[in-house]
Formats: structure tokens, sequence, C-alpha cells
């Protein structure tokens, strides 16, 4: 198995806060991994360790295999590791099909051009594919002020696709969106990662949603990782079970999401 | 080593006058979140009052000297609290909640409305009240002769910066207003009367630079335009000292102050650049000033 | 080369204007040379308000572009309008360059405020060299164009209108490219969210970098004209005052159109002309409050009126 992520004893504190402690973390290529935990266990926090946004206090971070401690969002988006928002970040005062313009051209080349225009066609082309891909296309020429939220996850989550990453973290994929939208979102997103080959780390608090994708679920409970495993080995872990879901008979909706 | 005395001596003094120019303009922006281009104006509206009140107080020969005093410092008390609300209530809350950017650009409207209000209200002839100044005579320190006045200054520049640390920082008012500095949506739902406390903010900084502005008009020509020349310096004193500190606006005079004092006495052609020359300097190594603090952005 | 509709109007506005420079009395000439002029500086303003940031310190450009005319005929025996104008815009992308570096670190309040700074800097030196005329300035005359020198007055003032007028127009086909261009939307992205523009794999500093430097340098045309028409350069120019009034002309056109700044331009100049003869004290006064009821009413500036005019008809 190829490592693609490695944490090493990775650790964040906020003041007296400890966000992460000693996280060790291996993921491999292909793998399609679920993180769950309760708000402010560290989840959020690990994901912007790992993509630049917030330094680490103490540790190490390999991505396939080389250091990027330190780096800059926009360098660690360039070796190839993207991300998703919990509340997605777009272009507020563009239309959706804009916004997956500018990230086409962010994709082709990291200096923009001063004098040719960015809105080709070849670039109006390709975006209205991905439109349709994510089965966005009514939204094209919609300010993303005037998007649903669901709609909106997914341009967030294309626009972080389009530069063929090799991984994707995905920080709460379905938070804001209504109950039964959320499978659809899902096998959306889900399709696409296929397609590409990508490596996806997610957090989620649905269990039903966790167990429907993952292959592997991390359960991190207040800045340390409690459980590593096949999801229902980890879903059946006694301590994730007193910390983390709360006491969820298996298989049946539970108060797992919250 | 009489020229060293005479730069300390004269930043002394200079970094009193800009801690007064800056107080009120670092607690509007500590606690309301607004960088008041204003300010300067609210310096010169205190400055033809007291000028043209202890001008006719000395005109008509009314009474004792030491009166003019109280006069000055009355003077400064009333302007600033008749502008303060006026201002706060009649445009300023309308404006409350844009952008940080977009306030700056209000005050600047209001800057420019009330250079002319005051070019109508005072025309545009120079005044003076010099009496106040010369009535305390001078002190000889060495070679050096002192203004008592100016030495005056330093003092009442120290007690009105320890009030305010001592509001801001001592007491439950303070702490209130700070509370609304973190975070506004929780001081409302702890029942802080938020719009009340900015009312009595933006006072207390308008009377400020009234006060900043009396202070000075014994020992200038009180001509127009006197405000935008030193909002500049104020805006100056309070970045490097970081925006909203007190003890930030302090140190920020004290360098300013004691750089443009020997910039003065030993590189005159260097003496308004050193003022800028130290704000850039500052903030390319600390891009929130000395004391002042960033908050990175949630996602 | 292709032509797009704007840019087709743009000319035809353009060769209007010089046509009318030939029936027009000199003070409308005059009037509209340096609303023109002073629009390329608030170009400069108006890219950076695209990218968020407002500039309080542009004067600095403007003054760069003007004394470096002035110098230039002065000290180094350039007299030809056009070299000396390029002179100047390479002297202000140069400064730029380097002030950029610090100066892309900042957003929002504490950009303006050392904007300004930098600015009161070149001013503090200007005061105080002797040599350059301290606060009064110099003249700038003597100039040439393609070894043509114009005989002063009339002539001059012409030649400058017609250079001004062509210079504009250059640089509002330029801009308009710009800001269809991947610089010009990237930069708009970045005032909308930078941290999206970051996890895109883009530098948010390395692009407001190159706005920046852009504008210094179409600002600098601006002060480089200006001196050519005024025959005069001083201090004031990058004084904070000067491009406070910048800033008020790019919010009185707006961010919608690049033809706004001109228009804008030109409205202020000519109310400006008749306040100051008509009621010298409140003149400022009216700006404040025209200034406060564009805030208020015209957030998108004088071209909202326009586009909406535009989308009426349409609809």
């Amino acid at each position: 198995m190829t490592v693609i992520l490695e944490t090493k004893s990775l650790n964040k504190e906020f003041g007296a806060v400890i966000a992460a402690k000693d996280l060790d973390v291996r993921i491999a290529k292909g793998e399609i991994v679920g993180v769950i935990g309760s708000n402010g266990a560290g989840k959020t926090t690990f994901i912007n360790m790992v993509t630049g946004y917030l330094k680490p206090t103490r540790g190490e971070i390999l991505f396939n295999g080389k250091s990027i401690l330190g780096h800059s969002p926009r360098a660690i988006t360039r070796a190839g590791m993207a991300r998703s928002f919990q509340v997605a970040q777009l272009f507020p005062e563009m239309t959706v099909l804009d916004n997956l313009i500018v990230a086409l051209a962010a994709a082709e080349s990291p200096r923009p051009s001063f004098l040719s225009p960015l809105r080709s066609d070849k670039r109006v082309a390709r975006a209205e594919d991905i439109l349709r891909e994510f089965g966005v296309e009514n939204y094209r020429d919609s300010m993303v002020t005037a998007v649903p939220q669901g709609a909106r996850k997914l341009v967030d989550i294309a626009m972080a696709l389009i530069g063929n990453p090799q991984m994707l973290l995905l920080d709460e994929p379905t938070s804001g969106v209504s109950m039964d939208e959320k499978t659809g979102l899902m096998d959306t997103v889900m399709n696409a990662v296929r397609q590409h080959g990508v490596t996806v780390l997610f957090v989620e608090h649905d269990m039903d949603v966790v167990e429907r994708y993952v292959s592997r679920v991390l359960a991190f409970y207040s800045g340390e990782i409690i459980a590593d495993g096949q999801p229902s080995a980890v879903l059946a872990d006694e301590r994730v079970r007193d910390l983390v879901t709360g006491h969820r008979p298996t298989h049946k909706k539970g108060n797992g999401a919250s | 080593m009489t020229s060293l005395l005479a730069v300390l001596i004269d930043g002394s003094i200079y970094a009193s006058w800009l801690f007064l120019v800056a107080a009120g303009l670092t607690v509007i922006y500590g606690v309301m979140r607004i960088l008041n281009m204003a300010h300067g104006s609210f310096y010169a509206i205190g400055a033809y009052s007291a000028a043209s009140l202890v001008g006719w107080y000395f005109n008509n020969g009314i009474g004792p000297a030491w009166i003019s005093y109280l006069l000055l410092v009355g003077a400064a008390l009333l302007a600033g609290l008749i502008v303060g609300v006026i201002i706060e209530r009649g445009l300023l809350r309308l404006m409350y909640g844009r952008d940080e950017i977009l306030m700056v650009i209000i005050t600047y409207a209001l800057l420019l409305i009330l250079e002319d209000t005051m070019k109508i209200v005072w025309g545009v002839n120079p005044y003076f009240a010099y009496q106040p100044y010369s009535e305390l005579g001078r002190t000889s320190l060495g070679l050096l002769k002192v203004s008592n006045y100016d030495l005056s200054l330093v003092g009442v520049s120290a007690v009105i910066g320890l009030v305010l640390w001592g509001l801001l920082e001592r007491t439950n008012t303070g702490k209130v207003l700070r509370a609304v500095i973190h975070d506004r949506e929780i001081a409302v739902a702890m029942g802080v009367n938020v719009r009340l406390m900015f009312t009595i903010t933006f006072v207390i900084g308008t009377i400020l630079g009234a006060l900043a502005g009396a202070l000075t008009a014994p020992a200038i020509s009180v001509v127009p335009g006197i405000g935008i020349e030193v909002i500049v310096l104020a805006f100056a004193v309070v970045v490097i000292g970081g925006l909203g500190s007190i003890g930030g606006a302090a140190v920020g005079a004290l360098l300013v102050g004691l750089s443009r004092a020997a910039a003065v006495h030993y590189a005159p052609e260097f003496e308004l650049f050193v003022i800028y020359g130290v704000m850039s300097l500052v903030l390319a190594f600390r891009p929130e000033g000395l004391f002042g603090r960033t908050l990175a952005r949630k996602i | 080369m292709r032509f797009d509709k704007t840019e087709i109007s743009l000319a035809a506005v353009a060769i209007a204007c010089v046509l009318f420079g030939f029936v027009s009395p000199g003070w409308l000439i005059f009037l509209l040379t340096i609303a023109f002029a002073k629009a390329l500086v608030v170009q400069g303003v108006v890219m950076q308000m695209r990218s968020g940031l407002v500039s309080f310190g542009q004067g600095l450009f403007y003054c760069i572009g003007g004394y470096t005319v002035g110098m230039g005929g002065q000290f180094f025996g350039i007299h030809d309008a056009i070299a000396a104008l390029s002179l100047g815009m390479l002297v202000a992308i140069a400064v730029a360059m380097v002030l950029g570096l610090l100066l892309t670190r900042y957003r929002d309040i504490f950009f303006a405020m050392l904007s300004l700074a930098f600015s009161m800097i070149l001013f503090g030196i200007l005061v105080k060299s002797p040599g350059l005329g301290s606060t009064d300035g110099f003249n700038v005359h003597n100039w040439t164009i393609f070894g043509w020198a114009p005989d002063g007055g009339e002539s001059s003032q012409h030649t400058v209108f017609t250079l001004t007028v062509l210079a504009g127009l250059m640089i509002a086909v330029l801009i308009h490219r710009y800001t269809k261009a991947g610089i010009g939307v990237i930069c708009e992205a970045v005032r909308e969210n930078e941290v999206r523009v970051e996890y895109l794999g883009l530098s948010p500093r390395w692009l407001l970098y190159g706005n920046y430097v852009s504008a210094a340098a179409v600002s600098a045309l601006g002060g480089g004209l200006t001196a050519l028409a005024t025959g005069h350069v001083d201090p004031e120019m990058a004084y904070w005052t000067t491009s406070g009034e910048f800033i008020f002309i790019a919010l009185l056109g707006g961010l919608g159109h690049v033809a706004a700044p001109f228009i804008a331009a030109v409205v202020f100049s000519v109310v400006r002309t008749y306040a100051i003869e008509l009621v010298p004290h409140t003149w400022q006064m009216i700006l404040g409050f025209t200034l406060l009821g564009v805030i208020v009413f015209l957030p998108k500036g004088l071209w909202s009126l326009v586009s909406r005019k535009k989308a009426g008809e349409r609809a």
C-alpha cells in the first residue's frame, strides 16, 4: 500500500486549549476515510493543519512522502491536495459559471493573464460539463447568493476537484443540507470522486452517510483519535459510543447526527 | 549634551501633544471599529471654540487670567459634547454595520462637511488666544528655556492617558465596552446597551479631540485646515501603537515625538519624512502595530 | 486584433472629443484636459477598489508622474512629452514594485493607512527639497512632441488635450481588457473571497501586487499629463487630500464601467468650477454631502444610473 498522507504526532494548542494531540494518521492511496466526532473534537483543525491554513504547534505532515509542514494553502493545493469547506467558499458576487471558470483558469496556470479574456469558449464549455456532472446546470447564470445550500456545497466541491487533486478533504459536505438531500448530494460527489480516482477524507456527522461510503473511520474526541478502523468496528467501540455517537442503536436513525 | 536634552524635552512635549490628539481616535476605533477621519475636525472645532471664547474673555478684560484655563477646558467639553451627540445620533447611527473601510470614507465625507462648517461659523481669519500660554512664563533648564505651558501639557496628557487607561481596563464600564469590542451580539444578549455605549464612547472621543485642540489653541494661530494636518499625524501614532490600544497610542506618540524632535535638531530636512518613516517601519515588521492584535478568519 | 462594442464606442467618443477640441473655447479644453488626466489617476484607484483595496495614497503616483515629467525637462534634458510621460510611468512602476512588496500584505484600513503614509513621505521629502521649489513646486514648460514644439498658449493647450484624449483612449481599452482578463476577474475574486482564491492554488498577494503596480503606472500617466496641462507641479499632488479627491471621483463614478471615472471626473470638474465661483466656502461641504448621498443612494456610483436605464430599455 502506498501512503499518500501521513501525520506524525501532530499537535495544536490554542492557548490552554488542546485542539490536536499527537495525531498519527496514515492514509493509503485510494482510500475513502470518514472522520467522526462531536463539535470541537478537532476535525476541522486537523483539515486546516493538513491544508496549511493553521500551523501545527508540533509534529510533521507528509504528503506523498514529502514534508508539507509550513507550506501555504496554495502550495499544498498545487501539490495535489484540495479541500472543501463547512460553509461553501465561493465568490458571492459572481455567477456559478464564473466561479467555475475562475477555478479552471487557476488550475491551468498560477499566473493569470493580463489581457486575454478569462471567459474563453473552451473554458465555458468545460465549466458547463462540470455543471452537468454535478447536476447544478440549472444554476449556471445564477448569482451564488441566489443558489440553495446544497447546490452551493456541490459547486464548492466541484471547484476543489477542478485542479485534479490526488487527495480531497471534505469538511462536512452535507452540513446545512436537508436530510433527504444528503444522500443525493453525496452520491453525486462520490461518483465524481471515483471517476477522478481521488483519495478522500471526509468529516461527517451523519453515521448513515458515513457507513454508506467509507472503508475506514477515524473517531475524534477532544483533539485525539480514539478509534480507527472499519466502520462497523469503530461504531461498535465502547468509547466511541460513549463519547462520540451516543448510545446509538446500530443501523437505525439515531441521535448520532447532531 | 544640550541638544540631547533639547531633543528629549521637545520630544516629550511633542509626544504629549500627539497623544492628546490621538487618544480620542484610538478610543473610538477600539470600541466602535470606526477609523474616524473627521477626528482632526474635532480638534479644529475645539481649537476654534477655545480661541474665540478665551479671546473674547481677554479682549473684554472680564476677569483674572486663571479663569481662562477653565474656559479652555469648558469650551472643549461643550463643543465636543454638542458635536459628538449630533454626529453620532444624526449620521453615524444610520451607518453602523457597514465595512470598516466604508466607514473611513463616510467619516472622510464628514470631515469635508465640518471643514466648511467651521469656515461658515468662524470665517477664514486666524484666531489667537495666546494669553494662557504667555501667562505661565518660562523655565530655564540649563541653556534651554522651556515654556511652562508646554511642560504642563506633558502632565495633562499623562493624567488623561492614565484616566483613559483606568476607565477602559480597570472599571466595569470599561470591561463592558471591551465586551462590545469583542462580540456585539453577545454584548446585546448580555443586556449591554450597545447603542448607549456607542454614543458615550463617541462623545468621549469627540471631547478628547476637542480638548486637544483647545489646549493647543494658545500655542498656535487657529486657521482653517489645522484639522487636516493633525489627522494624518494622529493616524501615524495610533497605527504605530496598534489601533484601539491606549498604551499603544502612548508608545506611538513617544516614538514619533522623539524621532521628530531628533530630526528637527539633527536633520531638519527629514522632519516630516521621519514620522511616516517610523510608521512604515513599524508596520513592515508588525502589521497590527506594536500593541495590536489580529484575528484569523474562521473557515 | 479585434475590438468589441465597448472599445469601438470608446474610440468614437475619443474622436468626437478631439474634433470638439477644434471648436471649443480654451477654458473648456483646459477643464476637460484636467478632468481626463485626473480620471486616469482615478482609474488606478478603481483598479484597486475592484480588488477590495482602497488607496488613500494614490496621489503618490500622481505626484511621481508629474514630477518626473517636470524634472525630466528641467534637469535631464528630456523634452519630448511622450518620452517624459513614459519615464514617469517607469519610475512609478519601479517605486510600486518596491512598495507593493510591503503593501500587498495589508487589507482594509491598514492598506488605506499605509498607502497614505507612503504618499505623505513623498510629500514630506518634496516640501523639504529647495532644489525642487519646496512647497511651491516648479514650472513645467518647453516640452516638445515628436520634435515639434508647440508655441505655448492655445497651441500647447490643444496639443495636451489631444494627447490626453488619446492616452485616455489607450488606457481605457487596456483596462477594459484587463478587467475581463485573468488578473482583473481574479482580483475581484480576491475581494469577494480571498481564502477561496488561495485554495485554488493562486497567490492573492501576487495578484494584488500585479494590480498595484499596473494601477501605479496608469495613475502616473495621469499625473504626467496634468503636469503638461497646468505647466506646474507642487508637493500638494502627494498630499493626502488629493488622494481623497480621487477616491471621491472613483465612488462617484462607480466600478461598473471603464468610462465611469471619465464621466465622474468631468462632472466633478464642472461642479467644482462653478461651486468655487459661486459658493467658495461650501465647496467641500457639497462634496461631503454628495459623497454621503452616493454611499447611501447610489452605492454603485453614477454609472448605475446609466446601466439601470439600459436594463430598463431592454426589459
